[in-house]
């Protein structure tokens, strides 16, 4: 190989660049595209009606504002239950026990959980809460599915971020007389607070944009939700809706354009105020 | 005759199978700078760490034989570990300030002790960091981040914030080693002021350190403790040929 093609180094290091740019600008391009076409259909679609407005008539009029309550309510619960559950793992995984057969089960457990399709949380859901336990269709069964579906998510990079913070500060806070609880909530926790919100902000966006899981356990009803047990529409299961039953591609294409919007103004926010918790830090 | 504040008696310590303190007996004076001075994995930071616990940290750290500090068994069952750590202070080879600001730094073992007044905190702030010579220099950039101190004023800190929780003891793990000559002499300085106040043990792996500052030296090797005396002693004529080996650079 090295007779038959030999190139200069520098003729070699050209062709390599070459093919990185190309890589890279093929991912930009299909990013580019999706947001285009989204943005190009559903943006005419954008008005205040639209975001303060009901849908009417199984959603060919009005706007969409039930779907975005009953999309911020689900997201809220699945992250209020799975960030407590997850990183309270990852603390125990990381400094409340030793490398053993458990934490790897446990750590197993996680990963196999990361690795099924959302539909089958979605069945699981079905018969957990809304049969089993009598949530019915509703916010909080959906928002109880979601949780465990992200959890893993949420365990793994936790776990990351925690294991990342230098151990020497865990032992001068020990030397200063901390039990091991202050060391976690007092230095352990504030070090791995960005890798921890990088985690959350993944499930964020995978919850708002879930549909499998959420349309067997919230439901579809396009009420304004009035409590946690009501039935919702979250946004992406009434885009699934319009589309898939052909009700009316125009607020389809708004739907899209306000759920790929709010995942972009959540991801400058977060990635904003991490940025001044860092400088802030260091 | 001065008084013994530390006894240690047919110490050994384990790290698994391995033994990496031997049978170690010694004294440790009050008001003293207790020099301890040896090859690298002499043992010399284990003993430090067993002084005041840290090796618990450490899976399958174990030992025998018994330490007394001030009378108390610190390997007895009644021991409170927590207040233990407290009245032996450590500071470490590399300076190694918490990613907070300089004045949360100090106050951190004050506030997990539930310590929260504005008034005495301050207080606590200027006195740790004038004992540790870096008042001066920090005084009007406080609520900064620690993170931007130069190395030889992390490692003023980081004795500033022993000082803090009013130890009685000062364990130091080689706190010059990764330090330039002024600030190691600065260093040096302030341990001095310090002795009148508080009992230091220092390990070194610079000799001339021990032999500036000492008034006693141990020399530890291969987890065993060879001799200790008066520095002059060690350094002039120690008993041990191995003692006399190792300050003459033939080994170690």
């Amino acid at each position: 190989m090295g007779n038959l093609l030999r190139l200069k180094p520098r003729t070699e290091q050209k062709i390599a660049q070459f093919f990185m740019y190309s890589l890279t600008s093929v991912a930009v391009i299909v990013l580019v595209f999706i947001l285009v076409v989204i943005l190009k259909n559903g943006l005419p679609q954008l008005n205040l009606e639209f975001l303060t407005k009901n849908p009417v008539d199984m959603g060919r009029g009005g706007g969409i504002l039930s779907t975005i309550v009953a999309t911020i309510f689900l997201t809220f619960i699945a992250l209020l239950v799975a960030t407590p559950l997850g990183v309270g793992t990852a603390i125990y995984l990381t400094e409340y026990t030793v490398e053993s057969r458990i934490t790897r089960i446990i750590r197993f457990g996680a990963e196999c959980l990361a690795g099924i399709p959302s539909i089958i949380f979605g069945l699981f859901g079905f018969i957990l809460f809304v049969n089993k336990l009598k949530f019915g269709w509703s916010i909080l069964s959906g928002g109880l599915t979601l949780a465990f579906m992200v959890l893993p998510t949420i365990i793994r990079t936790s776990e990351e971020a925690i294991k990342a913070v230098p151990s020497c500060y865990r032992l001068v806070s020990f030397s200063l007389g901390s039990t091991r609880w202050q060391t976690v909530t007092r230095v352990v926790l504030p070090s791995a607070i960005p890798g921890i919100v990088t985690g959350v902000i993944l499930s964020i966006g995978r919850s708002i944009g879930e549909t499998a899981a959420v349309i067997f356990t919230a439901g579809s009803a396009l009420r304004l939700p009035s409590s946690v047990f009501s039935s919702s529409r979250t946004m992406a299961v009434h885009f699934y809706i319009l589309a898939k039953e052909g009700v009316s591609m125009p607020k389809a294409y708004g739907t899209a354009a306000v759920l790929v919007i709010s995942i972009l103004i959540i991801n400058v926010i977060t990635y904003y105020l991490m940025e001044k918790y860092i400088r802030r830090k260091s | 005759m001065k008084e013994r504040v530390i006894l240690v008696r047919d110490f050994s310590h384990y790290y698994g199978q391995t033994r990496s303190l031997n049978n170690i007996n010694l004294d440790v004076y009050r008001n003293e700078i207790l020099g301890i001075i040896g090859p690298a994995k002499s043992g010399k930071s284990t003993f430090l760490a067993c002084l005041n616990r840290l090796n618990d940290l450490i899976p399958g750290s174990r030992v025998e034989g018994k330490i007394l500090i001030d009378g108390q068994d610190i390997y007895g069952p009644e021991l409170d570990v927590v207040a233990l750590r407290r009245k032996l202070g450590m500071v470490f080879a590399t300076p190694v300030p918490l990613p907070m600001t300089i004045y949360e730094n100090i106050v951190y073992g004050l506030r997990l002790l539930g310590h929260n007044s504005r008034k005495e905190l301050d207080l606590v702030v200027e006195d740790s960091l004038e004992k540790a010579g870096l008042w001066n220099e920090v005084k009007d950039r406080l609520q900064t981040s620690a993170l931007k101190l130069s190395g030889g004023q992390q490692q003023r800190l980081c004795i500033a914030r022993v000082l803090a929780l009013k130890p009685e003891y000062i364990l130091l793990d080689e706190p010059t080693s990764g330090l330039d000559p002024i600030s190691t002499m600065k260093i040096e300085d302030s341990l001095r002021a310090l002795k009148k106040d508080y009992t230091i043990i220092l390990v070194t792996n610079n000799t001339k350190q021990a032999a500036r500052i000492a008034d006693r030296t141990a020399f530890f090797l291969m987890g065993e403790l060879v001799e200790i005396d008066e520095t002059p002693v060690i350094f002039t004529r120690p008993m041990d040929k191995r003692t006399e080996a190792y300050l003459e650079g033939k080994f170690g």
